[in-house]
């Protein structure tokens, strides 16, 4: 598996960490402790098409949103993370 | 059929043609008091236990493909009780109790080999840490010896006690641990479970639950139809999340791959189990000559059942800064299993929310040698509803409660245990 990160090309999975599913968002404070338990524990553990986060520390140590198949390996797409300031740079 | 020495020899002296098939491979009745869904070693543990102990017969194992065929079949074999924290400890060694008379309890060759478990130890942390872990098993009876380096030159003189970063400073031994034959503890339990009446349904996918007006579970959608059932139990392993979603569930739980690597044989050289403590990487020596071995999982998310290179690189490497000779020996095979990664690291053997449906997932690193205590202790919730005492920290709602068990110390962070 390689990814194609924007800014540096396509690298060796070696110079990525993976943080996990994009998917959950950090609930408001006071959202309560169902909210956070869900946050922090429950993951839908997709078999198939995921968004997940993955940081590049190898490269441009940016984060990167990468669209993956679970079942295949397959990446469909990759994009600067949300938040990223990188993604000002990439245009 | 019974194995005993005259039957050896009779197959034997008879060329070996007349070996009688070891399980019955049943058709789906209508209904079971207890339907199993995996047949890996913790679906047929729990089945043989739910009829040799808790006398309930009337149960089916149900298996998409063939029984084994998951990480039962995949492993690197290694069993062991020497957990540190409350909850693992008492388990494991329960499990570790059951496997010294597994092969008189089924009637079956299952190489269970007690040729010893080291954990190496580094640095005078990790001393202290690997001392506190054997004293925690001694408390509780387990068995458990601190090594120092003078000791491991005599055992083990191959390794490297001179690396400038990680000299080999002693380790931690559990004589007890060591090896068991992963397809024999399978076709053991099959055997001896199909005996006592349980039916073993090979190619039977489960694809739903059937539930009645008050959401109770009262059988499974399967490829060869419905099947009814008193009560559900889950064993899939690293299927667990999609297998829990068909009732609506979301489990804290990640399905990861793990690697396992196979060299070319040689004489023998490892006596028992070795893991380097200073990375991740174990290793013992197959009754044919292989070095059998691993190390981290791929670190992300993965149902493909296959390995990626970096991992393959890093394990390789383990290898190569414990014991330089075996950078010359080929590496024969590789091959990844798809596992349950939970939130802390540990099981979890539970009734579900949903009535009727019962819970035994979350098997990351250890859950092979988990197999028979897995199955005993989940066969007594299904047969009394009543969590077995040694079981009684695994539950579902720790995680709700902050009782987690994390062994590594990693928090919510499933690619770090
Ligand atoms: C490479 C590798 C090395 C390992 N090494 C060790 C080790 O040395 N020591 C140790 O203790 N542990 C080890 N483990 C972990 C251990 O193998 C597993 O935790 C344990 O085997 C899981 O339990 P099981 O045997 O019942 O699972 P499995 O054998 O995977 O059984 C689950 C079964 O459920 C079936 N199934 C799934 N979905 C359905 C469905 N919808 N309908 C019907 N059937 C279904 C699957 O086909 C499968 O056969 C290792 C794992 C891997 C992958
Ligand atoms: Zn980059």
């Amino acid at each position: 598996m390689r990814i194609t990160c924007p800014f540096c090309g396509e690298r060796e999975l070696g110079e990525f960490s993976y943080l996990g599913d994009a998917k959950p968002v950090r609930p408001a404070a006071g959202a309560g402790e169902d909210a956070v338990y869900d946050y922090v524990y429950l993951r839908d553990n997709v078999a198939g098409v995921m968004a997940e986060n993955w940081y590049h520390g190898g490269g441009c140590r940016a984060w990167l949103k990468v669209t993956r198949n679970t079942l295949t390996h397959e990446i469909s797409a990759v994009e600067p993370a949300a938040g990223a300031g990188a993604r000002q740079v990439a245009k | 059929m019974k194995y005993s020495i005259f039957s050896l020899a009779r197959a034997a002296l008879s060329g070996h043609k007349n070996w009688q098939r070891t399980w019955r491979d049943a058709a789906p009745k209508d209904h079971y008091d207890v339907v199993i869904i995996g047949g890996g070693g913790h679906g047929l543990a729990t089945a043989w236990f739910l009829a040799s102990e808790f006398g309930i017969r009337n149960v089916a194992v149900l298996e998409k493909g063939w029984i084994g065929s998951g990480n039962a079949g995949r492993n690197t074999t290694i069993i062991r009780s020497n957990y540190g924290l409350p909850g693992n400890t008492g388990f494991y060694e329960l499990s570790m109790k059951l496997w010294e008379r597994m092969e008189q309890d089924l009637n079956y060759n299952a190489m269970v080999s007690q040729r010893g478990v080291l954990n190496l130890y580094h640095s005078d942390a990790q001393r202290d840490a690997y001392a506190r872990r054997g004293n925690t098993m001694r408390i509780n009876g387990i068995d458990a010896e601190l090594l120092d380096q003078a000791a491991l030159k005599k055992m083990l003189p191959f390794l490297n006690f001179d690396h400038a970063r990680f000299p080999v400073q002693g380790g931690l031994l559990q004589r007890r641990g060591g090896t068991a034959r992963h397809d024999a503890v399978v076709w053991g339990y099959a055997h001896a479970a199909s005996e006592l009446g349980v039916d073993i349904i090979q190619n039977c996918e489960v694809t739903g639950f059937v539930r009645d007006g008050n959401g109770k579970v009262t059988g499974v959608e399967t490829s060869r139809g419905k099947i009814g059932a008193g009560k559900v139990g889950m064993a899939v392993a690293g299927s667990s999340s999609r297998v829990a979603a068909m009732a609506g569930m979301r489990l804290p739980i990640e399905s990861h791959v793990l690697q396992a690597f196979v060299s070319e044989a040689i004489k023998p050289l490892i006596p028992g189990v070795m893991t380097f403590g200073a990375g991740h990487f174990y290793v013992s020596q197959s009754d044919k000559g292989g070095l059998v071995f691993g190390g981290d999982i791929d670190g992300y998310n993965s149902y493909a059942q296959r390995g990626n290179l970096p991992v393959m690189e890093d394990v390789c490497e383990g290898g190569m800064a414990l014991i330089p000779m075996i950078g010359r020996v080929r590496l024969l095979r590789q091959w990844g299993g798809i596992m349950d990664m939970s939130m802390d690291g540990s099981p979890i053997i539970d009734k579900t929310p949903v009535d009727g449906l019962y819970l035994n997932a979350g098997w990351c690193y250890g859950g092979f040698k988990a197999t028979p205590g897995s199955g005993f202790v989940f066969a007594h919730l299904l047969a009394r509803d009543e969590t077995h005492k040694e079981a009684a920290l695994f539950r579902l709602d720790r995680f709700q409660r902050g009782a987690m068990i994390d062994e590594k110390g990693q928090g919510a962070q499933p690619n770090l245990h």
